[in-house]
């Protein structure tokens, strides 16, 4: 299972971000879990300078910008 | 280009419309749809511009170069232009601020970063070229840059790091040099548009509501506010117009999208272009929602420390307007 992290102090570019998310799992039918990192010291621990950023297992994957659909597939397979 | 689009509007509105041209009706509808156009695809292509230089130039690589290097005054410079370009999100401006301070960046150095970064932000500037042209857009991004750069300088200067909230304190204790580490930036530059021209579409999506109330205000007053109506208010001496204009404008949070229309159909009707410029720069560069979202990493005093600071440049770049433009 992937653990998917959304990083974001809750602005509207983190909803999105979450949306396509979600839309990505369902349509692939991945086993994921999703959580929302609200806290800025967590936040900060990934070492990333702009919000929305996309974590997978870890590794930041996008960040500053709402991820396209097709980038989330990308960095999910 | 844009001829283009006049065409379209005096056919839109003259020929299929049938409002009489000399009427103020045809003229307030003319000038809304060109207007409303031209600046939809001006947002467009600076965003998408923007984005571009910002996927090869990410603020980190920004961070970690500050962080190993000192430049003796130049950083401030260097911070504000990189505030220019990067596309600005009020939602960033915590964790960048934070990224700064982890990298052992001065303080001084963030504030340059952190005053230019909404003042010269991409929609600001598109509203700009659409509505004032070249040169005011011109005039306003080179002084913006240097408001930062000479702001954040004097920031510095006044060693303000206790008025930190405490965490950022013990954050900027075990700062650190920062190496570059890039992950997954090595897509071509064919692979990157999609994301981009998503990321620009978003953004216009999102203020293309202020533009065209901003615009539609503008028309109304455009088409029936008499001609050279603020002139015989605000022409020549009233010095004290900068500064109120200052202080009006920043518990106003209308974002570039909404104001500059507004902005430019008043400076149309004799308000001075400096007194303009001020308002929109502390419109724009200062808001309520901003400093509410500081107050995670600074006490109330520093970010009262840190407005009256920015207003006052802004304020003096508003006289310095006023007398030679």
């Amino acid at each position: 299972m992937k653990t998917i992290k959304i990083l974001g102090m809750g602005c509207p570019k983190c909803k999105q971000t979450e949306a396509v998310v979600q839309k990505v799992i369902k349509e692939l039918g991945i086993d994921a879990e999703v959580i929302k990192v609200e806290d800025i010291e967590q936040i900060m621990q990934y070492n990333i300078l702009s919000t929305p950023a996309l974590v997978i297992d870890n590794i930041v994957k996008s960040k500053g910008h709402v991820p396209t659909i097709d980038e989330v597939k990308d960095a999910l397979i | 280009m844009f001829d283009q689009l006049q065409n379209f509007a005096d056919w839109l509105i003259y020929s299929v419309f049938r409002v009489a041209p000399e009427s103020h009706l045809g003229e307030a509808l003319n000038f809304f749809v060109y207007d409303t156009l031209k600046i939809l695809i001006l947002l467009f292509l600076i965003i998408f511009f923007m984005g571009v230089v910002n996927s090869y130039f990410p603020v980190e690589r920004l961070r970690n170069f500050l962080s190993r290097h000192r430049f003796y005054g130049l950083d401030h410079l260097l911070a504000s232009i990189f505030g220019a370009i990067t596309p600005f999100c009020s939602c960033s401006s915590v964790p960048l601020f934070i990224g700064f301070v982890q990298g052992g960046i001065p303080l001084g150095v963030t504030f340059s970063f952190l005053i230019t970064s909404p003042l010269v932000n991409e929609v600001a500037l598109a509203l700009f070229i659409g509505m004032f042209g070249w040169k005011i857009t011109l005039i306003y991004a080179l002084s913006g840059i240097l408001l930062g750069a000479i702001g954040g300088w004097i920031l510095g200067k006044l060693n303000l790091k206790n008025y930190l909230t405490d965490w950022v304190k013990k954050l900027l204790a075990k700062s650190d040099k920062q190496e570059d580490v890039f992950e997954n930036e090595k897509r071509t530059f064919i692979k990157r548009i999609p994301v981009i021209a998503n990321d620009a579409w978003n953004i216009v999506k999102t203020v293309v509501l202020y533009v065209i109330i901003g615009i539609a205000i503008g028309a109304i007053m455009h088409g029936y506010v008499p001609e050279n109506f603020f002139q015989q208010y605000l022409s020549g001496g009233q010095w004290w117009t900068v500064p109120l204009a200052v202080i009006l404008a920043v518990p106003i949070y209308a974002n570039a999208a909404g104001i500059v229309p507004v902005i430019q159909v008043l400076v149309a009707k004799g308000v001075p272009i400096g007194t303009a410029i001020a308002f929109m720069m502390s419109t724009i560069g200062l808001s309520l929602p901003e400093a509410t979202l500081l107050k995670k990493v600074m006490t109330m005093r520093l970010i009262v420390i840190f407005f009256g600071v920015v207003a006052l440049f802004i304020i003096v770049s508003g006289f310095l307007f006023n007398l030679i433009l």
